[in-house]
């Protein structure tokens, strides 16, 4: 026992060193395989008000930049209106609000809300986003993140005010597309490289493509909306080792620059992914 | 100012500047990515124990991944580096007792080729364990490479730039008087 505790002492520094290694890499290793930050709540409390108050002066530089792209959005949306079209006969108009059913029995899929963005960044290889809107604003887990231009990434982590979203420039990051053009789906998905381009991958070797062909998220995915835009086609390789192209994908967000984005909830995501996980009977 | 509290506002001021100047750049290249903030560790007292050095490296460290979001990665080399300044220290020293006439490391204490050498090793060591572990799947080796020396050299101006910045007066102190 008394050679123990000489032992100890006499290698206290180094035990301290190898304690605090091991201490670091479990840190790491749980955030990185399940994605759910080991010190979540306070943590994210505490950074993300320092954030809000850098964030405030920032925002002053990009405030041109912004008001062009809101300008953009909402010439596109209010393109969109109904008030825009006008038929011939005398049939209702139809007006979607917030209610979860309509008059003509439709149910409300997915729902927006804005948020704006506190911390982003492009440069790691696991890049998040923090956003100002929190669990006491409607933010869960699993939403889908979607800026004026097109998609960002998908909410990971929930405080009270704050969220933390996995953006698109993440090496473990998924997200569901297609070619507009022939609805063809593949997976995005991102090498850490360059923030600029994703990779789009199991497009099979068959399809037609051309540079500058569009990407929208595919109808399969289940937490973003269907056509939302992804990005345009930059190069088209074939992959030697199987049935499919590796397809490099300029995406249509500027990561650099994001400012305020929708979080888009899908109301119907929990029924959907019950039925998908109840084991199967008869079968 | 007391060195602890001049240490305490080098903390914040390190960890400030690397969050929100070094890291908001956008990336000149994919190799490189500014650090500055562990010269925090290299500037601080010869005075401190081996064992607060390790403490002080690792909430250093700690506290830089809550800002960026990523717990432990910048910890780790933190923690290694402190654990190996002592040992370069010892072999490093030139004058005789310069650690006990001086406060912290620095040209004037330690000389400008040893002091060099000392953040030279310790960059590099920093950012060798650092895109180690970032870059862990180990796809591609000449990325790894020159992540490394790319990250290292501008790692080296930025601490270049800021020795001849903020030059650190050093009271020389004798135990005669």
């Amino acid at each position: 026992m008394r050679n123990i505790f000489i032992f100890i002492r006499r290698y206290f520094t180094f035990l301290c060193f190898i304690t605090l290694q091991i201490i670091c890499i479990v840190f790491l290793v749980n955030f990185n395989t399940t994605h759910e930050a080991v010190y979540a709540g306070v943590a994210n409390e505490v950074t993300g008000s320092v954030n809000t108050e850098f964030n405030k002066v920032q925002n002053y530089f990009h405030l041109r930049e912004n008001n062009r792209l809101l300008l953009d959005e909402n010439t596109r949306l209010k393109n969109m209106l109904g008030i825009n079209f006008e038929s011939p006969d005398t049939t209702k108009q139809a007006i979607i609000d917030s209610i979860y059913r309509d008059t003509t029995g439709r149910q409300r899929k997915f729902i927006w809300l804005p948020a704006k963005v506190v911390n982003n960044s492009v440069s790691s290889q696991l890049n998040y986003i923090t956003l100002h809107r929190g669990s006491a604003q409607g933010i869960k887990k699993d939403m889908a993140v979607v800026g004026p231009q097109g998609t960002v990434g998908v909410v990971i982590d929930v405080s009270e005010n704050y969220s933390k979203v996995m953006s698109m420039l993440h090496q473990n990051s998924i997200v569901s597309a297609m070619l507009k053009k022939n609805a063809i789906s593949g997976k995005i998905n991102w090498t850490g490289e360059d923030p600029r381009y994703v990779t789009l991958n199991n497009i099979p070797k068959t399809t037609a493509l051309k540079r500058g062909d569009t990407v929208v998220t595919s109808q399969y995915s289940s937490t973003f909306p269907p056509n939302i835009m992804v990005g345009t086609v930059e190069e088209v390789k074939k992959d030697p080792a199987s049935n499919y192209f590796i397809i490099k994908v300029k995406t249509a967000t500027d990561f650099y620059t994001l400012e305020y984005v929708n979080v888009v909830e899908n109301a119907q995501l929990t029924e959907q992914r019950k039925l998908e996980q109840a084991p199967v009977k008869n079968q | 100012m007391s060195l602890f509290v001049k240490n305490i506002f080098r903390f914040m001021l390190f960890i400030l500047v690397q969050v929100y100047i070094l890291n908001q750049i956008p990336p000149l290249h994919q190799f490189i990515t500014p650090y500055l903030y562990f010269l925090f560790i290299l500037w601080l007292p010869f005075s401190i124990s081996r064992f607060g050095l390790l403490l002080v490296a690792f909430l250093l460290g700690i506290t830089l991944d809550y800002f960026l979001g990523t717990p432990g990665l910048h910890a780790a080399p933190c923690v290694l580096i402190a654990y190996l300044r002592p040992f370069l220290i010892n072999i490093l020293i030139s004058q005789e007792g310069a650690e006990l006439n001086y406060a912290e490391p620095s040209i004037k204490s330690m000389g400008f080729a040893p002091y060099g050498l000392y953040v030279l090793v310790f960059t590099f060591i920093h950012h060798f364990y650092l895109v180690l572990i970032e870059w862990l799947s180990f796809g591609n080796f000449i990325y790894f490479l020159g992540k490394v020396t790319a990250t290292t050299g501008i790692s080296l101006l930025l601490i270049f730039i800021s020795e001849m910045m903020f030059f650190r007066k050093q009271k020389f102190r004798t135990n005669t008087a």
